[in-house]
């Protein structure tokens, strides 16, 4: 198990260095530079005061040296600086270590995508059970068009929907960010009941889109389990028909929803982009906007390498808990 | 617009232990003029502002910042040696008095005595020495060292008068000398300016302390106890940055915002009910900005300066008003603001009359032959594009309205919106675009040989239309070198006659600032230059504070 | 290989799908007779009508230049259309092609291949999507390119599984056997009896094509003007929520629509398609 895990380790590092790669051609090669924004259209600046900014930031160099540079960095976990005009540690924006922990923005946006993920879980799973044993019942067709127009509601009209309807109109839930104002002030329980309030809206915006996509494949991969051969043999053995469902075909249908599970989290991180600017909270999708947006080189390659860490990581526990549960792929 | 309260505290001797004979003093203002009000709304301390914006600051030392968030948040933490007035004269700030030599060459400034950084230390010219090169300094990223590289000696005469001194006459020297250059040098000698903890955690001497930065959330500023002007009423100022102009609009009429700056569709179509009527106070002045639309000179069908008229004639700035701004701005005839000294309101103008248009066209060769609707001569047809900077949905607009008029002329225009570097970068720069919608923001000085003057159109330079027009380029060589008003604005105004003719740009509007605040807040005194220049003196009386205890 | 009378008279029995197919035939209606059904131009402004709600000469209302809804959205539905179709094409084919080369060759090309799959898919989409139009420009070809080169990974790997699994039937060594060459092999013994599950995939795809394309407006990088796409009909709306309720209200069950559509078409495909899934 341990040389497994060792393996597999090994085996991320030509990944990394390859979405690395490709991420800093695209990222690179497109037209433009960073240093623009700051000197944006400012009548007093000089063409050698921009070739000066350029220089400072070891943009005059070939793109491939840039890269071996900032490959040499990474490896040993140096971020670089922002170019933004604060120019911050890229790990500091990222990973504030001065915040209280859940302040940081990754933890936000992971603790975001957890309880939306779990959300996703607790809805998805049983509308995919019933709508698996029931298939083309009246039941079955009523969820499948409920959980498409889950799907097929854009993120931020939902959003502002919502907003409208619990914050101005109904006045139960705060708007937006993360914390009210007199945060500080608050006691320990009343601070965890604020941040609670805060994170209805978001976790359950993001979570709506996620709903539709697994409860339908826990839909197929159920009706998949049922139609195998085993279920028969454990119908004929006259078992009742929950434990056949429950015991036999749940476990078997749940298995290939934890790689999808694991596959969904750039997906996750992408979708963060959207509801964190709507609802103005300060995690990882709101800062990569921004970094996009400055062309903020630095920090883009560092969501984006942080992302796809994430994700491996993601997969690679998939992987594990699959070959926990399944003896028959179990790694000698 | 009703102010809920005339008092002028400018007007009032504010000093730290005159704080009862201060109370008599308004209290009897009170009385006498406003009808109808007790003395409740007196001015007290206490409450804070909550000011809410799209932008997060990025770093809080002028110098290095570029963004107007940044600018708004490092304005509350660091004076400047002179400021403008309400009348858009020149004042001292930090510096007492100035004089300047009767060759215009060297200005000596008096700083206040008795002014202190937040931690105590006097602020002193070594402080603005330090500032200054600091500024000048090539390794320091700033955008605003031009004019301090006129400079060509600094001296410190005592810790309370420094002398600068110029090779030429240079105009809009004074005014340069705002608040870019004033650092607290005790705490920044030696260190490197773009990575030290004051670009996040200010130190200054400005009205508001810096508290705390959340990142992605919000800046919490404290009035300033020791601030040499007295301390502001207001308790704390709070900058949030919500990204998300809708979610921004919900905060504010949830009543969690006091202060944002309104677009035109929700200045005049979403804020007219009752219940902003009540709760709300709206402004709007013009901005120092003109929008325009310019022509590369480079290209082709551009250089006849016929076709350039059509167009002018094609495009309906009432309309543009009408339409995008709903009202809310001024038709732009030059490169300067209406009411401002420079401007000159008797330039020729270019009614909307596609007639005209027409025929101008027709006169420079262009002619639909081929019967597609197109004009075209020598065979090809009238295309081309303007290209527009994103995330700014009213020039967008803009140039649809545009677009859409100049399609009825048989000119397709396309629009082409690109993420700001790369607009400058790919195209400005290297005059890759054929036509272009931006805006200027101009400082109040009129000097603008660097958009207009012939040699200032080389790679990355800005006059990236390549206008070249030998009588405007003396105008501007004399105009910055003269110190006199009068003889300045007979300069300008030929100048703006000049541009007028040529058509170099389409001056398209002047906007319009459309702040909105709550009505708790009182003593906002709309002036020239906006509304925040004495927030310091903005108080919420005693009655209508919010009970909130400060964060 | 896709039999398409038997499929059709499957299809008709599914009322789900049949729905699905109804509404996507539809939409194709209302994109082509486009410039016969709208009452307007498009790109008419009218700043004496702005934002004026349903009446008789605009039912859907106009919006902050004045222009007609129902216009911009009829043509919308081209542009909605021709992204979620050009996007899924290009995904489709080079899902195809490097899915067929990876599982029919195997060996050291096949690993190579699914190594290039795994990177990709380790690489948040969204995020590169967002970067290159903001980056490169954003005009309606570059957003249609970069959504397709960005999702062709679940169909080659379903290409490549399909592959695997056929490449050793009889019929391929059959073929192999009278000499055939590997393209010929590829393109026209294997390739057809592996199109079932592409083409369901696709499906999906393109609706989830018109949602990217929603959340790029949104995020100011959608299709330029004077073009009208659901997506930025949807996004001025949302400045206008409760002053303008049908700037929003339309373009957003006009997207609703298209992708409940989509995806119930694609899943009563499914299950059509692929016996095994079927109840018996």
């Amino acid at each position: 198990m341990i040389i497994y895990l060792i393996k597999r380790l090994f085996a991320m590092v030509p990944v990394i260095i390859g979405v690395t790669l490709i991420s800093f051609l695209i990222i690179h090669l497109a037209p433009g530079k960073p240093t623009d924004v700051m000197t944006e259209l400012n009548p007093k600046i000089t063409p050698e005061a921009r070739a000066r900014l350029e220089k400072y930031y070891g943009l005059d160099k070939p793109i491939l040296v840039q890269y071996g540079l900032w490959l040499k960095r990474i490896a040993l976990l140096d971020f670089g600086n922002s170019f933004s005009t604060d120019s911050r540690p890229v790990i500091d924006k990222i990973w504030d270590k001065k915040l209280p922990f859940p302040d940081r923005r990754l933890s936000v946006t992971i603790l975001i995508n957890l309880l939306s993920m779990l959300l996703i879980i607790a809805i998805a799973i049983p509308v995919g059970i019933y709508s698996a044993t029931r298939p083309y019942s009246l039941g079955d067709r009523i969820s499948t068009v409920c959980v498409f127009i889950g799907f097929a509601t854009p993120t931020f009209w939902l959003s502002l929907l919502l907003m409208m309807l619990f914050s101005v109109k109904l006045d139960w839930l705060p708007i937006s960010g993360l914390k009210s104002l007199n945060y500080a002030t608050l006691g320990p329980w009343q601070q965890v009941l604020d941040k609670s309030m805060h994170l209805v809206l978001p976790v359950f915006v993001s979570a709506f889109g996620g709903i539709a996509g697994m409860s339908r494949y826990m839909r197929s991969s159920m009706i998949e389990a049922i139609n195998n051969d085993y279920i028969t043999t454990a119908r004929a053995k006259g078992l009742t028909e929950r434990a056949v469902i429950y015991k036999h075909a749940l476990r078997n249908a749940l298995l290939p929803l934890v790689t999808i599970l694991g596959l969904s989290i750039p997906g996750l991180v992408g979708g963060s982009v959207i509801f964190e600017t709507i609802f103005g909270i300060p995690g990882m999708g709101q800062l990569s906007y921004q970094a996009i947006m400055t062309r903020d080189y630095p920090v883009v390659m560092g969501i984006l390498t942080i992302s796809a860490l994430l994700t491996m990581m993601g997969n690679m526990t998939a992987d594990i808990c699959y070959g926990l549960v399944d003896p028959r792929i179990r790694v000698k | 617009m009703k102010r809920s309260s005339s008092l002028n505290p400018e007007e009032v001797p504010i000093f730290n232990g005159m704080k009862k004979l201060f109370y008599t003093l308004l209290l009897f203002f009170a009385a006498s003029t406003l009808h109808a009000q007790d003395n409740a709304t007196a001015p007290s301390y206490g409450d804070r502002l909550v000011v809410g914006t799209i932008g997060e600051p990025s770093v809080l030392i002028p110098m290095l910042a570029s963004d107007s968030a940044s600018h708004d948040v490092s304005g509350l933490c660091y004076n400047g040696l002179v400021k403008y007035d309400t009348d858009l004269t020149v004042i001292g700030d930090l510096a007492k008095s100035w004089e300047v030599s009767p060759d215009g060459l060297t200005i000596t400034f008096h700083l206040l005595p008795d002014v202190h950084w937040e931690d105590g230390a006097p602020f002193t010219a070594h402080d603005v020495e330090f500032g200054f090169k600091t500024i000048t300094n090539p390794d320091t990223p700033t955008a605003y060292a031009e004019d301090f590289r006129q400079v060509v000696k600094f001296e410190i005469i005592d810790p309370l008068t420094f002398r600068v001194t110029y090779d030429k006459p240079f105009a809009p020297a004074l005014t340069s000398w705002g608040n870019m250059t004033v650092l607290p040098s005790h705490l920044l000698a030696g260190k490197d300016i773009t990575k030290n903890e004051l670009t996040r955690k200010p130190l200054g001497l400005g009205p508001f302390s810096f508290k705390e930065w959340a990142s992605g959330e919000k800046i919490v500023m404290e009035a300033n106890k020791t601030y040499f002007e007295g301390r502001p009423y207001l308790d704390s100022y709070i900058y949030r940055f919500i990204p998300d102009a809708a979610t921004l609009f919900l905060e504010l009429q949830a009543g969690n915002i006091d202060l944002m700056t309104l677009t035109p569709l929700q200045y005049s179509r979403q804020t007219d009910t009752d219940y902003f009527k009540k709760n709300f106070q709206k402004f709007k002045y013009p901005l120092f900005t003109y929008v325009y639309f310019a022509f590369n000179f480079l290209h082709p069908y551009f250089q006849d300066k016929r076709v350039r008229q059509a167009i002018a004639h094609a495009i309906d700035k009432q309309e543009i008003i009408d339409g995008v701004l709903l009202g809310l701005g001024e038709p732009a005839t030059g490169p300067y603001v209406p009411n401002t000294w420079p401007y000159n309101p008797d330039v020729k103008k270019y009614d909307f009359n596609l007639e005209k248009a027409r025929q101008l066209l027709f006169d420079a060769g262009w002619r639909d032959t081929d019967g597609d609707g197109l004009l075209d001569r020598d065979g090809k047809p009238f295309e081309f594009s303007v290209l527009v900077g994103m995330g700014n949905s009213v020039r967008l607009n803009t140039a649809t309205i545009i677009q859409w008029r100049l399609e009825q002329l048989g000119i397709k225009m396309n629009i082409r919106v690109l993420e700001w570097s790369t607009l400058i970068n790919e195209f400005i720069d290297k005059r890759r675009f054929e036509a272009i919608l931006l805006g200027w923001s101009i400082g109040l000085d009129p000097d603008q040989y660097d958009i207009w003057h012939s040699s200032k159109t080389g790679e990355k330079q800005l006059n990236f239309i390549s206008y070249k027009n030998k009588a405007v380029d003396e105008l501007l060589e004399k105009g910055r070198r003269v110190f006199d008003v009068q003889e300045r604005k007979k300069i300008y105004y030929r100048m703006q006659e000049l541009l007028a003719e040529d058509v170099p740009y389409i001056f398209l509007y002047v906007p319009y600032s459309l702040p909105i605040v709550s009505s708790r807040i009182c003593n906002i005194k709309p002036a020239p230059i906006g509304i925040s220049y004495n927030l310091p003196k903005w108080y919420v009386p005693k009655k209508l504070q919010k009970n909130a205890p400060v964060p | 290989m896709i039999k398409l009378p038997q499929t059709t008279q499957a299809l008709l029995k599914n009322p789900l799908a049949l729905s699905g197919f109804i509404i996507v035939l539809l939409l194709f209606a209302c994109a082509v007779f486009a410039p016969v059904l709208a009452p307007y131009d498009y790109k008419e402004v009218n700043v004496r009508a702005i934002l004026a709600p349903p009446n008789i000469h605009h039912i859907f209302g106009t919006d902050e230049l004045g222009r007609d809804v129902l216009s911009r959205m009829m043509y919308g539905s081209r542009i909605s259309l021709a992204v979620g179709f050009v996007a899924v094409g290009i995904a489709t084919l080079i899902g195809i092609l490097l899915g067929a080369v990876s599982g029919y060759y195997g060996r050291w090309i096949d690993s190579c291949l699914m190594r290039l799959v795994d990177i990709m898919l380790c690489i948040p989409s969204f995020f590169l999507i967002l970067a290159v139009i903001a980056f490169i420009g954003q005009s309606i070809w570059n957003i249609m390119a970069i959504i397709g080169f960005t999702s062709w990974m679940g169909v080659s790997r379903l290409v490549r599984a399909e592959f695997l699994s056929l490449k050793e039937r009889e019929f391929v060594l059959a073929a192999r056997a009278s000499g055939a060459g590997d393209m010929r092999i590829i393109f026209s013994q294997i390739l057809p009896n592996a199109m079932a599950p592409v083409f369901v995939s696709a499906i999906l795809g393109i609706a989830a094509a018109v949602l990217i394309e929603s959340s790029l407006s949104f995020l100011g990088l959608g299709v330029q003007p004077p073009l009208p796409s659901w997506g930025n009909i949807l996004t001025s709306g949302k400045d206008n929520m409760e002053t303008a309720w049908w700037l929003s209200v339309f373009p957003g069950c006009a997207i609703l629509l298209t992708v409940l559509g989509y995806n119930l078409l694609g899943e009563g495909l499914q299950d059509v398609l692929n016996p095994r899934l079927k109840n018996k």
